[in-house]
């Protein structure tokens, strides 16, 4: 288990991540490496990203201990890390402010990105406002559809979103029509992506700024605790929010990492999003990693109620980290993570997004049967507000008079 | 062991011309469609088909090839069909080098191994896989030279001095040079950076140059003269199909070719 040395200089994670792209992107990608390594030593750099990270995002955000929840469900204690609480309403900034400082370290002025539930997207804008950049979100119609809260917020902050309306309208054709416009426009065009995939460096590079969450969560549960938890458990979707929990995690062996993955409407139907649970090795978006594809490597709608988890593939590590059973990955129905919804907001006041409902729902099944001195941590990547139309909508009006 | 690709090549040189490659995604608008389409435009002149494996995410093309994979996907093609149009070609008697192109991810579901093999049993000359950069093919390559098959990568304006060493240094049969820095699809005018990146790849190694992306008219072609060794021609040939009745395909791809190659002047 040496994943903590991961990956590779080709961007390798065992057999996953690599580069498979167009030539036109392999120097822009080199140059990428070359920007963040150097970024990475540098002194000014991390001095400036971490006062943004406390004045501006907010950080540390709250390691809360769910007292109620606790006591509803009736076994382990439950951490909650508040990436809700994060400026924009998701662990997203801490990635996107990151790279924004790279990308005018590196003297691009346009930024584009692909956005699924539009955290990332907003996220996105929120910095290129900040920083004076001009910033492009390619989203699915379809998620521009059920995220509508989201697609103003972007455009109220200055972002022009490019309606994606090829294949199934969702984050896989946002990001392939992303990585097209990059291919166009790569000579003054920095590509933010939000998830920990595509071709190397990004699944390393978003790791690295979005552990952020694993490194508070760690030092947090030491001082209120005493100790390290017995499971982290976190949503995984691209697997940007999990990657960013877990990793600090890796080497603390006595944690369990389970990463929650949306079953739809369930795993034995064809409408799911369980890359890990259900899916083979293939290639898409520049990395190898599991895939959700037929017998002719034709890559297959994913479904999820929650945008964010809606994709047919997966961070590259964490495809490393399930064959190396280093994490364990389970899938939660789109009426599971519903009645997760419903749960933290009655029980705690926290209305949670629908992505991490996932992991909550998961955990109101493992914490009853654990022992009361036993401990979970949640990674909660965000809150709810843009899923209140998708709930109304799925829960029936009697709840929304 | 002789390979078409090379063949065709020295012909070419032998005759002093510039070569010309269309491409058309086999399943396009059908399995027997394309066929046809593709024995039309060897008919016409064509030096060599790239054939193209529909793909569900081709992420470097553009709308129109796009449209045309997703079409003969909708027909229902599969990669097997893509190898069974090559050994209908064949048979048919079609001599020229035909030259898969697709995605990595298609090679890989199909098994990497039997597909290659499978490929060059069918009588394919080449491959071009889109999204596999040199540094990652080496098992790839060895399957290729194993079965006789080049393969063949892309080289794009953007790339650097380093790069363009590993390419030509991995590189087989011939190097693609990417016309245009963008997606596949046809442009008004070719690149004004085009002649410095051909020259600057022709310095490094003496295997063909054939540029494709951004390519649709004969004075493209005509511009290239001199400067690269072939030209390919894919979202304009998918165009030509697309606005043509049924029944006029054959016959306008046919014209359409004859015009590329300087057979006939267009509009005659």
């Amino acid at each position: 288990m040496t994943a903590p040395t991961l990956p590779d200089a080709l961007g390798h994670f065992g057999p996953y991540g690599g580069r498979y792209v167009p030539e036109t992107l392999m120097v822009a990608l080199n140059e990428l490496t070359a920007a963040f390594t150097a970024a990475q030593d540098d002194e000014t750099f991390r001095v400036e990203l971490n006062s943004l990270l406390r004045d501006y995002v907010g950080r540390p955000t709250a390691l809360y201990c769910a007292e109620h929840l606790t006591k509803h469900l009736g076994g382990a204690k439950i951490y909650i890390k508040r990436e809700d609480l994060a400026h924009t309403g998701a662990h997203k900034i801490n990635n996107a402010i990151a790279q924004g400082l790279l990308a005018r370290r590196m003297g691009k002025k346009k930024i584009f990105a692909e956005t699924g539930a539009g955290q990332h997207g907003v996220a996105t804008a929120t910095v290129c406002a900040m920083l004076g950049m001009e910033c492009t979100v390619f989203m699915g119609a379809e998620d521009v559809r059920r995220q509508s809260l989201n697609v103003f917020r972007m455009k109220l902050l200055g972002a022009k979103v490019e309606v994606v309306e090829s294949g199934s309208k969702t984050l896989k054709d946002a990001m392939n029509e992303a990585i097209r416009g990059w291919v166009t426009h790569v000579r003054d065009t920095y590509y933010l992506i939000g998830s920990a995939a595509g071709p190397h460096p990004y699944p390393w590079l978003v790791r690295e700024f979005q552990s952020v969450i694993g490194k508070e969560a760690r030092a947090q549960i030491l001082q209120q605790e005493g100790r390290l938890p017995d499971i982290a458990v976190a949503c995984v979707g691209g697997g940007s929010n999990a990657i960013g929990l877990f990793y600090p995690f890796l080497e603390d062996t006595s944690v369990r990492l389970i990463g929650v993955e949306a079953a739809g409407e369930g795993v034995d139907t064809d409408r799911h999003a369980a890359t890990l649970s259900k899916g083979t090795p293939g290639v898409l978006h520049g990395s190898k990693s599991y895939l959700l594809q037929d017998e002719f490597g034709q890559v297959q709608e994913a479904h999820s109620i929650s945008a964010g988890l809606d994709y047919p593939g997966v961070g590259p590590e964490h495809s490393f980290l399930k064959d190396s059973h280093r994490a364990e990955y389970v899938a939660i129905t789109d009426k599971e993570a519903l009645e997760g919804f419903k749960l933290l907001s009655a029980t705690e006041g926290i209305i949670p997004a629908l992505e991490p409902s996932h992991a909550i729902a998961h955990v109101a099944k493992i914490a009853p049967s654990m022992k009361k001195d036993e401990v979970i941590l949640l990674g909660l990547s965000g809150r709810g507000d843009k899923d209140i139309n998708t709930v109304m909508a799925a829960l029936g009006l009697d709840h929304a008079t | 062991m002789t390979n078409r690709i090379d063949e065709r090549f020295a012909l070419m040189k032998a005759e002093g011309r510039i070569g010309f490659m269309p491409f058309l995604t086999v399943g396009f608008p059908d399995l027997e469609t394309s066929v046809r389409l593709v024995k039309a435009m060897v008919d016409a002149g064509a030096d060599g088909i790239e054939l193209g494996i529909p793909f569900s995410d081709p992420l470097a093309d553009g709308p129109t090839i796009q449209r045309s994979s997703y079409a003969a996907l909708q027909a229902g093609t599969t990669p097997e069909h893509v190898l069974e149009a090559v050994r209908r070609l064949r048979a048919d008697g079609v001599a020229v080098p035909l030259i898969l192109m697709g995605y990595l991810n298609t090679f890989l579901a199909c098994g990497e191994d039997r597909f290659i093999s499978d490929a060059a049993a069918a009588g394919a000359d080449g491959l071009i896989i889109v999204d596999l950069p040199p540094e990652e093919s080496d098992e790839t390559r060895a399957t290729c030279t194993a079965t006789g098959l080049h393969l063949i990568f892309l080289a794009s304006p953007t790339s650097d001095e380093q790069r363009l060493d590993e390419i030509v240094s991995r590189a087989s049969g011939f190097v693609y040079c990417v016309g245009q820095v963008g997606v596949t699809g046809a442009r008004a005018e070719l690149s004004q950076e085009l002649p410095d990146f051909i020259r600057r790849l022709r310095a490094k190694t003496n295997l063909p140059l054939a540029v494709g992306f951004g390519i649709s008219k004969r004075e493209h072609v005509v511009a290239l003269e001199g400067l690269a060794d072939a030209a390919i021609v894919g979202a304009a040939v998918v165009e030509t199909v697309e606005n043509a009745p049924p029944e006029e395909r054959e016959q306008r791809i046919r014209d359409y070719v004859e015009v590329l190659t300087g057979r006939t002047e267009p509009g005659t």
